[in-house]
Parts: C-alpha cells; structure tokens; sequence
C-alpha cells in the first residue's frame, strides 16, 4: 500500500477556501488538471454518496464517490470507482484546519492506495505532484487573484448598503436607519445558508433611493452566488438580484423618482432577498401600473434576457428559422412566445411530454423531446436537411456539438448558459465547415448602464402588455422561506417562475 | 464549557519541534513562562499519566497530569490538576502536523475548561495569548530560518 501525504498552508481565512474545496463537483472550476466534471444524475455535491463524473484535460473519465463530508471539521473522504489507471483501493482525504496565527488556512490531502509494484514510483508521483500539489497551486492563484480582484469583473459596482455591516463610525454625516428582515449569507453552501435575519437598512444618501419590495425573483444565478460558484457575493452578503417593489425614501439629488413610485429591477450588484433595500437609483426602471410585481420580480431578468437575445446578439428576422433548447424552462418560455411573434419559425427541444405540451401551448411549430431521438435527426427532418439559422443553447456540455450540426450555412450559435455543466475546450477551426458565427453574451455587458437595460426593459413590458409574451404567475414563497424556494429550483421539477415575498 | 483554538506556523520539520516539546517536563527550556518544572513520584517524562509540577516566571504554581502522548499523531494530551487560574475540568491538547510544502509544521494547541462566565473573556485572552500564543512565538524565534 502506498500512503501518500501533501500539506500546505493557504493564505486566506478558512472559510474562503473551504467554500471553494466543499463542492465536490467544484474542481471542475479550479484544478487545472479537470476539464469538466458533473454529478451522477443531477445530484446535489453535498449528498454523501454522490458520484462526480470528470474528464480530465488528456479526455480520460474518472468517477470518484463522496465518502463523507463535514462542515465541523471542514474535511471529506472520497474514493475512485473508475479511473484509467490502477490506483486500486484509492481513498482520499482533504482536510482544513485554521491557522489563527496570522488567519491562514492549513490543508492536508492525504489517500492510501495500491498500485501494481512497477508503478508504483510513477502513480505515487501522478497522484502527489499532478493532483495534489497542482490542486494546492491553483487555489493559491485563485484566492490571490479574488484578493487583488481580478476574478471578478461582476463585482458589485457600488456598495452595498442592505448588508447587515455596521455604517462607518464617525461619519461626517449622521445616517438614520430603519430595520428589516433580509437573507444573509455567512459562508457559501447549500439552501440551508439562506438564514433570515433583523438588519438595518440605512436611510438614503445623497444619490440613494429605498425600496420597499413587494416581490422578489429567484434564478439561478443566485443558487451560483450562495455556493460561492460566481464571486458576485461577498460574506457576509445578501443574495438576489432582481424585485419589485415601492420606493419609500428618496435622497437628496435624486431627480425622476419619488416617494410612492412602483420600480423593478433586474442587474448586480447583489442584495435584493430583503425586505427594503438603499441603492442606486440608476438600477431601477419605472414599473408601469398594468405590470403586477409578482409579474415584474418573476420575469424582469428573463425577459430582458430574451430581449437582448432576440434582438442583439442575434436579429431574428421573419422567415428564419430558429432552434431553443429548454423551451418550457424559464428563458426558454419566453425565447418561443417572442421568436414566433417575430415571424420565425420555432423548434423547440425538451426532455418530456409533460413539458413538450408547455412548448406546443407556447406557439412552437415542431417539439423534439431529445430524450427520444436525436435533436440533430429532428431539426433535419423539421428542415428537410437544411439545418436552422440560429440555435440559443443555454443546456451547455450536453448540447452544443449537436447545436453546431443543427446550423444552416452559415449559421450562429448563440450559446448563454452550462445548465448540463461547463461547455469546456472546443477547437473552432471546425467552424469554418458552416462558417459558423459563436456568440457568447454576458447579461452584465447588454443592461450595465440606465440607457441599456431601459431599452430592453420597455421592449419586454411592451411585449407583456401587448400580450405577444404571458408570464406565468410565479410559485411564492415567504422571504423567510428562501431556502425552500432554492431547494424547489434546485430540485429541478419546478416549471416557471418563484419570488419571495416579504411580510 | 470554554474552548480555546490557537495555531501557527513553524518553519522546521515536524520531527524537529516534536523533539522539542515532546518532552512533558521541558517547558522551562522552551516557553517563555515557566521557570522550573519537575515530574512528581520519579517517573518518567513520557508516562502516561505522570504529573509535571512547575513553577511560573510570576510564582504561581501549576500541576498537570499527562493523559495521552503520541509519537505518531505528534500530539500531546493533558489535564490541570491545581493551578492559580480558577478553571475546572480543563482538558489541553497540544498537537503537530508535518507542512510537506516547504518542510514546515503546522502546530495546533486546543484547551477546553469550565469557569465562571465573567472571568471566560479574561481567561480565554491569558491562556490563548499569553500561553499557547506565547509558546508558539518562542518556538518560531528558536526555528526562524
């Protein structure tokens, strides 16, 4: 048996880089060592037993099991159910413990296996220098790059005044506050750090407003936020980027808005799970009295999504013909009702007959359940061998070389979300066989400044109002019950919309 | 119950400072705080269950039975018998962990005890700081490279 032990000392606080190691399924987003990785059916990485699916850089999968897992002390053991090497019996163990002598984090990975006797010298070697020591390289680079911030581009562009941090001492100005309930996050992890909480809400500044919210939106984006997967929230922190709600205070030198104006909003920085929040007036959009706030919270960020989609990144003309994964999914709902609105013809993929019903009451011309046959086979079909002019594919791994043999020539892929995991390394060279045109838009880049996001927002509104594109009323939950509403849209068999609503 | 987590950094091999503090009756040669030490009833230094009696730079007197020592977990475990700090049913484990990166040593030194509330925040600060803290600053002055 060889028993093999690499230890190193991380400068950052325990809690950053357990957050990091705690995902089982995260060493796909920092070991450069994997490519891509995913969890056996969809699971959660935290269930003990849970199976991570990786390939490596070289294209060699392994499966490795969650053994056990502990929060208390911040240490799990894991083991290989198949590798393409002998590392036979391999058991592993990653633990942390603090170092309160200069707050750094002391991680040992240790594992005991049995290798064929005549390579014993080199697997010993794989396992201690390619993975351990590598592994403890790049969260040495990755925690020193979120120190100097360059990890994080999305970073929250002002501060952030629902967090529950005390108001500087001694400012220059006296600033009141008012108390509310808000979510706050301390560490990064599952739906049970979505802990209710009395913080106060500072009175509005200079160039603030406050908004009561009525309704708040939950995505996706923001289960990324709590497991600390994207760097949009910092501990402790408030999750939640999208609500709607009545402004209940206004600064001084805000013009345009007053006391009793309805007003949405869906952009960074985080902060929205709460009741009443002091931001930037330049967030918010005016909420017209025939749009509801359930409406509002429950679609704002989709809807400007598919706006920006359908009308930028790519012009969806009359007559093309357009193909959209997970069309009974969030997005994909409203990328069929306004694609057919203008003019284009619709398929639509979905996994099964429950949801292609949802697509064919949508308006889609042809619905391919992709759990029967070959998307690629049916859009041919569809086509009559001509392939569609533009593909928006926000499945990912899963689906994007089957979304490049869909195109026409020339054709785009329009590829905004990894929902089946990371889409990975692709060589584009292959591309030029249908001079294909890739897009990869960031909804940061199409709302970041009044101008921007109001357009798109007005053109959503317009599109509700007109009736073109319905909004299923959304599931509600209390804010206090956000943990529920992450587990229901992590359980994945939600369809449409959830929103928190405050007391 | 009082807990109490302090932790450093020592650049020396592990083998190296266990040699050090692995000797339950050599505290005067390696913290700054004691002045004399001796094991009571003639037994040796590394007998489960001997008892270091020994006398602080400041007078005060401390008896300390050892209840586990490991050469293989470079750990050490230990209970206060009599001590001028008024703590009940107190339990210390000082421990070492090799640093393969750079051939250093993690060292841990955890204590838990039971006292009155209002004398926790002044003791957790005297023990924390002023013992484990101090010991592991004289251990990293001894080993500094």
């Amino acid at each position: 048996m060889v028993e093999v032990r690499r230890s190193t000392i991380i400068d950052a606080p325990i809690e950053a880089v357990w957050a990091i190691l705690r995902d089982f399924n995260g060493h796909e987003s920092w070991h450069p060592a994997v490519a891509t990785s995913a969890i056996d059916g969809g699971e959660p990485s935290d269930v003990i037993g849970a199976v991570r699916r990786f390939r490596l850089a070289d294209g060699s999968e392994l499966r490795e099991q969650l053994l056990s897992l502990s929060d208390r002390d911040r240490s799990f053991s894991y083991c290989i159910l198949e590798a393409p090497l002998p590392l036979m019996g391999y058991v592993a163990t990653v633990t942390l413990k603090p170092v309160t002598d200069g707050n750094r984090t002391f991680w040992e990975w240790r594992s005991t296996f049995h290798p064929p006797g005549h390579r014993r010298a080199e697997l010993t070697a794989l396992v201690s220098d390619g993975i351990y020591e590598a592994g403890f390289e790049a969260i040495r680079a990755l925690v020193a790059r979120r120190r100097r911030g360059v990890d994080a581009p999305e970073r929250p562009r002002s501060p952030d005044r629902a967090r529950p941090v005390p108001a500087p001492p001694g400012g220059a100005e006296r600033v009141e506050t008012a108390r509310a309930t808000a979510i706050v996050v301390d560490r990064y992890g599952g739906p049970e750090v979505l802990v209710p909480r009395e913080v106060e809400v500072a009175t509005p500044r200079r160039g603030e407003i406050r908004v009561r919210h009525g309704a708040i939106g939950v995505n996706f984006i923001d289960i990324y936020c709590r497991t600390g997967y994207f760097d949009l929230l910092t501990l402790p922190g408030v999750p939640g980027m999208e609500a709607a709600g009545v402004i209940d205070a206004v600064g001084e030198g805000v013009s345009g808005l007053s006391v009793g104006d309805r007003v949405a909003y869906a952009c960074p920085p985080v902060g929205a799970y709460c009741a009443l929040r002091t931001m930037s007036p330049e967030l918010v959009v005016r909420l017209p009295p025939d749009i509801p706030e359930d409406i509002a919270a429950a679609s704002l960020l989709k809807g400007v999504s598919a706006s920006f989609l359908l009308h930028d990144v790519h012009r969806v003309a009359a007559g093309s013909t357009v193909l959209i994964h997970a069309a009974a999914g969030g997005i994909g709902q409203l990328l069929v009702q306004w694609a057919r609105h203008l003019g284009a013809t619709v398929i639509a993929t979905v996994s099964n007959e429950r949801k292609a019903e949802i697509a064919r009451r949508l308006g889609a011309d042809h619905v391919i359940l992709y759990s029967r046959e070959d998307f690629v086979d049916g859009v041919m079909r569809f086509t009559e061998g001509r392939g569609v002019d533009v593909v928006y594919d926000a499945v990912g791994r899963d689906t994007i070389e089957g979304s490049i043999r869909a195109l026409t020539t020339p054709g785009h892929l329009v590829s905004f979300g990894q929902a089946s995991g990371p889409i990975g390394a692709h060589d584009i060279g292959g591309l030029s066989s249908k001079s294909v045109t890739l897009s990869r838009p960031n909804y940061g880049h199409y709302t970041d400044t009044a101008e921007k996001l109001g357009r798109h927002v007005e053109r959503f509104f317009e599109a509700v109002r007109r009736g073109f594109v319905t909004v299923t009323p959304p599931t509600v939950y209390p804010l206090a019950e956000a943990a529920a509403a992450h587990r229901a849209l992590e359980s994945r068999e939600s369809s449409g919309a959830l929103v928190l609503r405050p007391d | 119950m009082t807990k109490i987590f302090v932790s450093s950094v020592i650049s020396a091999p592990a083998a190296e400072v266990w040699a050090v503090v692995r000797d339950f009756n050599a505290l005067p040669a390696w913290t700054p705080f004691v002045a004399e030490s001796r094991i009571e009833q003639h037994m040796r230094a590394d007998q489960i269950g001997c008892i270091r009696n020994f006398v602080l730079r400041d007078g005060g007197r401390v008896r300390e039975r050892l209840l586990a020592l490991s050469d293989y977990d470079l750990s050490c475990t230990y209970s206060i018998l009599d001590s001028p700090m008024g703590v009940e049913n107190y339990i210390a484990k000082l421990a070492l962990t090799p640093i393969t990166d750079g051939n250093r040593t993690f060292a841990s030194w955890e204590a838990e005890f039971d006292c009155p509330l209002d004398r926790e925040a002044q003791l957790v600060g005297d023990i924390g700081n002023g013992v484990f803290q101090a010991a592991f600053d004289a251990l990293k002055r001894r080993f500094a490279r």
